[in-house]
């Protein structure tokens, strides 16, 4: 094995560990503060994925204006999945929580096997492959990479800066203090599940560039996504990050050692044995 | 100000809370006591939303204010202190006083009126009131404070104290009983308190309302209710020093 292809892989790992790590705020963000794991984020994803290809195939739109309406649209159908599905069953046991996200991820599988069958749809664009210092690398993966940077960077201004954000936050530690200090809750919620709407259909975006749409796309990413949140402690947002970057190298890197499928497996076993080892996440604190 | 008619409270068949009645007025400062289990936090749990009540009424400034959401409560002027502080740990001090600041106004202060007045609270409840540090430097009484400080942010004409001195030592004890008279006399803020501390209870308040059972058993001059039979008997013949 040739050290500068594990270079590559390296970095490619680096790159797909930013969309990731965008997923997996989005989801934790949710989840930390509405208390409800979104079963059926990823599904969100692939919507914006086909938002962002039909745009711009059959209406010809140009790419970041399409990417905006991807962004747009999913946001707006964050906000529907939490006055529609989790606003009336936030009070009601977690199993059922979880099946009805679960229950969204299948009928939005369907739906979207329904209007556009199981073919893989990619854009086809012709991005260039960028050589540094003898690697080759994807524009596509490095503008993902750079958008999915400043997102972050966004978001974390957001929760630090504004009073919304770090109600957020606070939210997220006591609610029922929260309300008694005057912010209502459901509009926090509101706000929260708009956000993480925001963040699919970005991530959305980013992933067409990279790989093509069908409506199982979620197969992949999604139990990954979970995974990622779970390993770096529910929650947590920094242990996010850093779990999506520690599966994105295992996978990287360790697929171009064997194989992509041998990485899938080795990343679960990693994450298995960190479960293990801490049940509260590498990252987490113990209660 | 306050006027809590026939309330009752139920969880199963537990009865909490039964036909409490009492009145508070403007500007008034009145202790409420009971045995442990005899309801007053689920009075004020009552008053400020946290839980809506089985029956009756609760009427504050002439409104109907049961069953209202903790936030619309908060934002008609009622504020209230948890009794084992319950300060947002991951954020600074002045951020949570500045989010009581900024969120419990019926319209949203701007980040530089809110952040002036966390800091007026702040050095009012006797905390710095600057930089970043954060709750978890803080010790029992500075907790004490730090949620004291949250509760005056929202800028309440009612405040609910629940049991601000447990765990406090004799001077940080006197210190706080000082707080909540300052509290009365130079804001103007009507205050209920919730404390076991009955010594300190009854030399500053103006009233006292006594619960054993859910019920309200007796209410009267701090004095009247240190000697009435009924509740000496509720606290089980202790004697009540009047210190």
């Amino acid at each position: 094995m040739e050290p500068i292809l594990i270079a590559e892989a390296a970095i490619n790992g680096i790159l797909l560990g930013g969309v990731l790590a965008l997923l997996a705020l989005g989801l934790n963000l949710i989840f930390g503060v509405v208390d409800i794991i979104w079963i059926a984020y990823v599904e969100l994803v692939m919507l914006g994925m086909y938002a962002v290809y039909w745009l711009v195939t059959a209406y010809a739109w140009p790419l970041p204006l399409a990417a905006l309406a991807a962004v747009a649209l999913v946001t707006v159908l964050g906000l529907l999945v939490h006055l529609l599905i989790i606003a009336p069953i936030l009070s009601s046991p977690p199993v059922n929580q979880l099946l009805a996200t679960g229950g969204l991820l299948f009928f939005l599988q369907s739906f979207a096997t329904f209007l556009w069958a199981t073919d893989h749809r990619s854009l086809r664009l012709a991005l260039p492959i960028l050589e540094v210092f003898g690697m080759f690398l994807s524009f596509a993966r490095l503008l993902a990479f750079a958008v999915s940077l400043l997102a972050m960077l966004g978001l974390y201004l957001f929760l630090t800066r504004t009073y919304m954000g770090t109600a957020i936050r606070a939210v997220s530690q006591d609610r029922e203090a929260m309300a008694l200090m005057g912010a209502d809750a459901r509009k926090v919620y509101l706000v929260t599940s708009g956000i993480g709407g925001a963040m699919a259909g970005l991530a959305g975006a980013l992933l067409i560039i990279q790989y093509s749409v069908h409506p199982h796309f979620g197969a992949a990413f999604g139990p990954l996504t979970f995974m990622i949140c779970v390993l770096g402690g529910l929650g947590n947002m920094f242990g996010a990050v850093v779990a999506s970057l520690l599966m994105s190298e295992v996978i990287s890197v360790g697929g171009i050692i064997t194989s992509t499928e041998m990485a899938y497996v080795v990343a679960f076993v990693i994450f298995i044995v960190a479960i293990f080892v801490r049940p509260e996440g590498i990252l987490g604190k113990r209660e | 100000m306050l006027s809590v008619q026939n309330v009752s409270k139920t969880f199963g068949g537990f009865r909490a809370l039964q036909g409490v009645s009492f009145e508070v007025r403007e500007g008034e400062f009145v202790g409420l006591i009971g045995p442990n289990g005899s309801g007053k936090t689920t009075l004020f749990n009552c008053i400020s939303g946290a839980l809506g009540p089985s029956g009756g009424s609760i009427r504050f400034r002439g409104e109907e204010i049961a069953g209202l959401t903790p936030d619309a409560i908060c934002h008609r002027g009622i504020a209230r202190t948890f009794q084992i502080p319950r300060p947002f740990r991951k954020l600074s001090i002045l951020e949570n006083v500045a989010l009581a600041a900024h969120f419990g106004h019926m319209t949203r202060e701007p980040d530089a009126v809110a952040r002036s007045r966390a800091k007026d609270v702040l050095r009012l409840v006797g905390l710095p009131a600057d930089g970043e540090a954060r709750p978890g430097l803080l010790g029992a009484a500075g907790l004490k404070k730090l949620e004291l400080a949250r509760a005056l942010a929202t800028g309440p004409k009612l405040l609910l104290a629940d049991e601000t001195l447990g765990g406090l030592d004799l001077e940080e004890i006197r210190q706080a009983a000082d707080t909540l008279r300052r509290i009365r006399d130079e804001m103007g803020i009507t205050i209920i308190w919730v404390e076991h501390i009955m010594a300190t209870l009854m030399r500053v308040v103006d009233r006292v309302v006594v619960l054993d059972h859910g019920e309200k058993i007796a209410e009267g001059a701090p004095r009247a209710m240190a000697e009435d039979p009924k509740v000496i008997e509720a606290y089980l013949g202790e004697k009540i020093a009047l210190g």
